[in-house]
């Protein structure tokens, strides 16, 4: 005869606590990562901060933390990087989003079942190759195009990055644009609108909150990006005005001192932490930007 | 009366021209859509015409079994791809389990509360941060905190921190596809949580997490900005691991990246092996020692001599190769293109089509899993 098992009272199981313990860690290891980020960033940086005051940062307009006259105003970085970002975006946005126009309401199924995994490969090409591509490649067809453009240049470098970009915003603008409901496209015809005025004016306001999103986060990876700038746009820190120039962005700037042997706990090796805080908070600035903007512009159905 | 019928039809006519043109509209942006989505296509197509036409006669066996070296006509991409081969196995044996282990945590198991809601918001900002943040991570925790050196161990750590997010999410997917029916239908057999999960959740879910994973190791194997921050070195020639027979260099004591003693007057007992050959740090001239013997020698002094059989088993050993210094094939391609001479971005080109050819291989792979799946898979 068994014993009478109390059905009533729940059994704990410890391995299957055990199990739930251990897939806990796994997922709270994403925070711990980012608290390690935040950590790092800031105790380095607060190092810097301590030897450079906040006002030469943000208003000296010279980058020369290497130099025997050090100086530390983060300006010509950041302007190196806003011109990238600017010409990256002015070959990825036009294109991406014509891109996603036609994709999600031109193409048919089985061109799409073609053209879109082209895209993907796209996405998938190392930046490394990007890079090579631009300096090798972009420049010199451009140097045929604008005489006395230098080897290195920023206009390259965005161009390419924006080719880089193109599938980025194209994929997720054409998500956006097929989840709007097929009655609106429907009530657009049979108010006598053709494939193209409905595409572009009932479709798209529809659509706008994520394609904007796409935009953002297409803009968040071009000023994320190191290897295409380190290679293609220079290595000479200066105030950036025009396409036309080199120049170096944060990531850059970031990348070409840490290839060099730092001394660790020097200002040089500080720097590149100071930068790396700069280039978090532009690109968490375009995250919250993106949100802000959808929950504004979003509109449910 | 007529005079009203004319002016009806005015406008109508007006309208049918318009509606031609607006028609024709259309019809353009047809045009310029395939255009524009054929300049991706141009791009990927210029991207390999140009490493082909610079790079594509030196793909011989040569450039797979060679050093990089000073002459380019000698130099090749040995150390590069088989420090990638071992930053690889090494990042895909750290993010494979974690973000598995993540995504069924967050899709079978978390409970609605705070707590998750910030896991997934780190998960999710996580993936936005540029990678060469990531590298900074590395150089300010794993370098210099943990003080575990430039090795392939920080370097993996450094790639499965930066894919993680791209396997939490497939996994999450893939895990969030499987039909409600197979979990209830395990459970009411009895089956505990882990074992639904296990048996049942996770094989139904394995071609999508597969998916996330490759795409996300075919990432890993393309980055390079964070392996440069943590101090990858960009010239490599030796491997990571030894044959046996093979020469093996050892420094003596403890010594920096370019085997310098880091205390010049230390010393340490060395047994020293037979038909080694030691240099000492002060004096160029080789001596060579014919049967083993026990010596003293300053730090800094090098040792080279054939690896045995059981020292160079010891090599293959993960616990041996995670703690050597390395480089991989972007930082090796990176380093040929920073260089002004034509032979050596020739050589860039080569490494770019090499890496070109494993990354689009194993996109293509992962984007074919997909498509394949999403019209066999019908629940």
């Amino acid at each position: 005869m068994t014993a009478k098992r109390d059905f009533t009272v729940k059994r704990v199981r410890w391995g299957e606590r055990a199990i739930e313990g251990v897939l806990f860690l796994a997922a709270a290891l994403a925070v711990a990562i980012v608290a390690g980020i935040l950590y790092v960033l800031v105790s380095e940086s607060a190092s810097f901060f301590a030897q450079v005051s906040f006002h030469e940062f943000l208003t000296e307009t010279r980058w020369t933390p290497t130099f025997a006259d050090p100086h530390y105003g983060i300006a010509p970085l950041l302007t190196g990087t806003f011109m990238v970002t600017l010409v990256a975006l002015s070959v990825a946005v036009p294109l991406g989003v014509i891109i996603a126009v036609f994709l999600s309401e031109f193409a048919g199924e089985q061109v799409r079942e073609i053209l879109k995994p082209i895209l993907e490969l796209l996405a998938g090409v190392p930046t490394v190759v990007y890079g090579y591509f631009a300096l090798l490649f972009m420049t010199p067809l451009l140097q045929q195009l604008i005489p006395g453009l230098p080897g290195f240049n920023i206009l390259s470098a965005g161009i390419v990055m924006g080719l880089m970009i193109i599938p980025y915003i194209a994929s997720l603008s054409e998500d956006a644009l097929r989840a709007v409901p097929r009655a609106l496209r429907d009530g657009s015809y049979a108010l006598g609108a053709t494939k193209l005025e409905t595409a572009f004016r009932v479709v798209m306001p529809a659509a706008v909150s994520g394609v904007i999103g796409a935009i953002i986060l297409g803009m968040a990876r071009a000023v994320g990006e190191t290897m295409i700038v380190a290679i293609a746009a220079g290595s000479e820190v200066k105030m950036v005005f025009s396409p036309l120039e080199q120049g170096a962005t944060v990531t850059a700037f970031i990348a070409q001192v840490a290839k060099g042997d730092l001394a660790y706990g020097t200002l040089p090796y500080q720097s590149i932490f100071a930068a790396g805080v700069a280039l978090l908070l532009l690109t968490l600035l375009f995250n919250f930007f993106a949100v802000w903007l959808q929950r504004r512009l979003r509109e449910a159905y | 009366m007529s005079a009203e019928a004319t002016d009806t039809r005015a406008p109508i006519d007006r309208r049918n021209a318009s509606v031609a043109a607006r028609h024709r509209a259309g019809a353009v942006f047809i045009v310029v859509g395939v255009l524009a989505t054929g300049l991706g296509l141009v791009t990927l197509l210029a991207l390999v015409a140009s490493l082909v036409e610079s790079g594509g006669r030196l793909l011989t066996p040569d450039f797979f079994t060679h050093f990089p070296s000073a002459d380019p006509a000698r130099a090749g991409i040995l150390s590069a791809w088989v420090g990638s081969v071992f930053l690889i196995i090494a990042t895909a044996a750290i993010a494979i389990p974690l973000g598995v282990a993540a995504g069924l945590y967050l899709e079978e198991y978390a409970p609605k509360n705070i707590l998750t809601s910030i896991i997934e918001i780190a998960v999710n900002n996580l993936a936005a941060v540029p990678s060469i943040i990531f590298g900074l991570l590395a150089l300010g925790l794993f370098v210099q905190g943990l003080n575990l050196g430039q090795t392939i161990l920080v370097g993996a750590m450094t790639l499965s921190l930066l894919i993680l997010p791209i396997v939490i999410v497939a996994t999450r997917e893939a895990v969030r596809s499987v039909p409600q029916d197979l979990r209830q239908g395990a459970l009411a057999l009895g089956a505990t949580k882990w074992r639904a999960t296990q048996d049942h959740v996770l094989p139904n879910a394995m071609p999508g997490v597969v998916t996330g994973v490759i795409i996300g190791l075919s990432r890993a194997i393309g980055e390079t900005a964070p392996l440069i921050v943590i101090g990858g070195l960009s010239f490599v020639a030796f491997l990571p691991i030894a044959t046996p027979g093979e020469q093996m260099v050892q420094f003596v004591g403890i010594v920096d990246q370019n085997g310098i003693a880091v205390d010049p007057t230390a010393t340490a007992e060395v047994r020293v092996p037979a038909g080694a050959t030691v240099v000492l740090p002060t004096d160029p001239a080789e001596h060579v020692y014919a049967q083993a013997e026990t010596v003293t020698l300053p730090h800094g002094a090098m040792v080279e001599a054939p690896a045995s059989l059981a020292s160079a088993a010891t090599t293959w050993l993960p616990s041996f190769w995670l703690k050597e210094s390395f480089t991989a094939m972007p930082i090796q391609m990176f380093n040929w293109t920073s260089r002004p001479q034509q032979e050596f971005r020739d050589l860039a080109a080569a490494a770019g089509l090499v890496l070109l050819t494993i990354t689009l291989l194993m996109n293509g792979l992962a984007i074919w899993l997909r498509y394949s799946l999403r019209r066999r898979l019908r629940w």
